[in-house]
């Protein structure tokens, strides 16, 4: 197929469009038994004309899942040491490093030293188990809150959203960020928990024990973190975090590597 | 390696009870590999207590037991068998959970398990769309990691196109910020990336294909994103920079020809319409793109083009004045699909009256006429005797030239033909009466 040398260029050239030529059309055309009517088209899900086009996209996908299964070898390096004071996990490659970060230290209480995997799940539980504020209003209002995103349900105590999760939103009944608190209290800040070198607790409870629990259910036993009183949400100290609030995108451990 | 029970058992207690932590990995990696097999797969999902005990390694607070845990869960989302897939929604309130941390290897791995769960199992996506996919897809396409974005389109892509996806879950996507965020990923320019960019198309393609509210998508720029990134992709086509690029080139050829039959549309000179006829330019750039690489493809491209010249006199003359008949007619020979779409496209430009087919005629086109009208298929000959119709009625010294090609011999072999016969003798009067 030649295409003509000047289509080329007009590509490159400015937008526009053709001035067009005078419209005049006869009423003889298509009339019958001609039937040609000029007409845009449309095609629906699932017309047979896609075919062609969704065997290429389904091939393709084969591909695209073959190389995702097959994970790549991670680049190794020299063992290191993660530096985050009190643990002394040991890697061997920067993807592991990465995800032990965001696992272990990244969105964690600084009060009682719980990891989440998420912003919104910290937030959430220091809202209910460090937030004295929290406390008094909730006796008034809803307040706690879903836990699914999107969904703007508050309820009156952690009960009451347990079964919202279970009934509206089909969560497990045993949902690992949605356990009560045990009634011992959590540890204070300051000290030295090392998460990742815990030994697995065999408790009967699904290993990792009781690291992520949201919310709490006996404000009155909770202990005030040691020698301070807090009436503000508190994430990491600063000198730790990479700033509160909006995107906390993960700054590549290339970049830190030697100054940790 | 096929494992059977008591190796699973065995693995599964290394893994959750182990002292060393390289040892509970081991363990998990050896299970993984196990699970490659189908075989190894119904073992597991059979055997109590076993999905509970990967859950629990799935939400451990051991980071890399997690990682192996999920692929374990990612193993066991290949499977074909939908009770596999079944099995695995104890999991999948954790999946959407761990979408909006931090870690994108961790990230894109929990959305390829998704996606794959999703297409094996209609009682999974019962269960996701409640736990809240689409919010968490939708906090989830922010991230700036092109892996994680790839996997999340991937994900979608599959979502969008379960049979329920128009009733239950397009409304719902269309109702959340996912629409603008796939249109700003589709955006060309040097951020544009071909493996994303291919994911969201589809999902585009799935939404717009399933007509439930495509005028929002017009609204959101939709119509201008997708004709700028037709002509980003002729370009690229120029600079040979073209691998793979019909995989993107597809759908979003289906995009656009879907979209300009929307109601939105007919408001001529709207700020939402399509008449840069550059955009003729690049299809062609396409087309011919397609005949070398993808001739699967043309007919795709050409359901475009007649779309954007059936009711547009502007982009009948662009045909015209950028010399483009010629290069359509070097389709005709590739299959009577293309050119019963090929001769459509030169009805388009023909019925705009007398200023078109003077145009048309003299020209390469009567010749080829004469030759599809030779076709064994019987709609390419009556798309043909259309097409002679507009022409004669247009432009009369064509008919002629027509008689003087020996046109009539060719008219007469389908005089007997039922479907043909009116049209064929209609042509015949005219032509004599010349």
């Amino acid at each position: 197929m030649q295409l003509p040398p000047a289509l080329h260029s007009r590509l490159a050239g400015g937008p526009g469009a053709a001035e067009p030529l005078p419209v005049e059309r006869d009423p003889a055309a298509g009339a019958p038994p001609f039937r040609f009517a000029a007409r845009r088209v449309r095609f629906p899900r699932e017309h047979e004309f896609f075919e062609d086009g969704d065997v290429l996209r389904h091939l393709y996908l084969q591909d695209v899942l073959t190389q995702v299964t097959e994970a790549p070898e991670r680049p190794r390096v020299p063992e290191f040491t993660c530096q985050v004071a009190g643990c002394c996990q040991v890697f061997d490659s920067l993807e592991d490093y990465e995800h032990h970060y965001h696992t272990l230290h990244r969105n964690v209480c600084s009060f009682c030293r719980r990891a989440f995997p998420s912003v919104h799940l910290l937030d959430v539980h220091i809202l209910e188990w460090h937030d004295s504020l929290f406390q008094i209003l909730s006796e008034r209002q809803d307040m706690y809150q879903c836990l699914v995103e999107g969904c703007a349900e508050k309820f009156k105590t952690s009960k009451d959203r347990k079964d919202h999760l279970v009934r509206c939103h089909l969560y497990p009944a045993d949902f690992r960020f949605d356990k009560p608190k045990k009634s011992r209290g959590p540890a204070t800040p300051g000290a030295a928990v090392r998460a990742s070198a815990e030994a697995p607790r065999d408790d009967g409870e699904q290993s990792g024990g009781d690291a992520m629990e949201v919310c709490s259910e006996h404000a009155a036993s909770l202990p005030e973190p040691v020698g301070k009183r807090r009436t503000s949400s508190h994430r990491i100290p600063s000198t730790i975090c990479f700033g509160q609030g909006a995107s906390r995108g993960f700054k590549s451990t290339k970049k830190k590597k030697g100054h940790q | 390696m096929i494992l059977g029970e008591t190796e699973i058992q065995h693995f599964l207690r290394l893994a959750q009870q182990g002292t060393e932590e390289k040892e509970r990995e081991r363990a998990l990696v050896s299970l993984r590999r196990g699970l490659q097999h189908p075989e190894t797969q119904q073992t597991f999902i059979w055997l109590e207590g076993s999905m509970r005990t990967l859950v629990g390694l799935l939400t451990s607070n051991q980071a890399l037991l997690q990682l192996e845990a999920a692929r374990c869960l990612h193993e066991l989302s290949h499977s074909e068998q939908s009770a596999v897939a079944e099995a695995c929604l104890p999991a999948t309130s954790y999946l959407l959970t761990y979408l909006s941390g931090h870690s994108s290897d961790f990230i894109e791995l929990c959305l390829y398990t998704l996606g794959n769960l999703i297409v094996e199992s209609e009682a999974v996506r019962r269960q996701l769309l409640p736990q809240g996919i689409v919010p968490a897809l939708a906090a989830c396409i922010q991230s700036p990691h092109l892996t994680v974005l790839e996997a999340l389109g991937y994900a979608l892509s599959q979502l969008l196109q379960v049979k329920e996806a128009p009733e239950m879950i397009i409304p719902s996507v269309l109702g959340s910020t996912l629409p603008e965020h796939i249109l700003r990923l589709l955006q060309p320019g040097p951020k544009l990336n071909l493996g994303v960019a291919v994911e969201f198309a589809w999902c585009l393609h799935y939404i717009i294909c399933s007509q439930v509210d495509n005028t929002l998508l017009i609204s959101h720029g939709g119509l201008s994103t997708l004709g700028l990134l037709l002509l980003d992709m002729a370009g690229a086509v120029q600079r040979t920079e073209d691998t793979g690029l019909e995989l993107l080139a597809c759908p979003v050829l289906r995009c656009l020809s879907n979209l300009l039959t929307e109601a939105a549309m007919e408001v001529v000179g709207g700020q939402n319409q399509l008449e840069d006829e550059r955009v003729v330019a690049a299809l062609f750039i396409l087309l011919q793109f397609f005949l070398q690489k993808q001739p699967s493809l043309l007919p795709e491209g050409l359901w475009l083009l007649n779309n954007l010249t059936a009711n547009s006199p502007s982009f009948c003359t662009s045909l015209l004045s950028m010399d483009l008949i010629e290069p359509l007619l070097q389709l005709l020979p590739v299959s009577n699909v293309v050119s019963i779409l090929v001769l459509t496209v030169l009805c388009n430009v023909a019925e705009k009256g007398p200023a078109y087919c003077q145009r048309l005629w003299p020209g390469p086109l009567l010749s080829c006429l004469i030759g599809t009208l030779a076709f064994p298929d019987i709609e390419v000959v009556g798309q043909s005797l259309e097409l002679l119709q507009l022409l004669f009625l247009y432009q009369p010294e064509a008919a002629k030239d027509f008689l003087q090609q020996s046109g009539l011999q060719v008219l007469e072999r389908h005089q007997e033909e039922a479907q043909l016969q009116d049209r064929v003798h209609a042509l015949q009067q005219t032509a004599l009466h010349q």
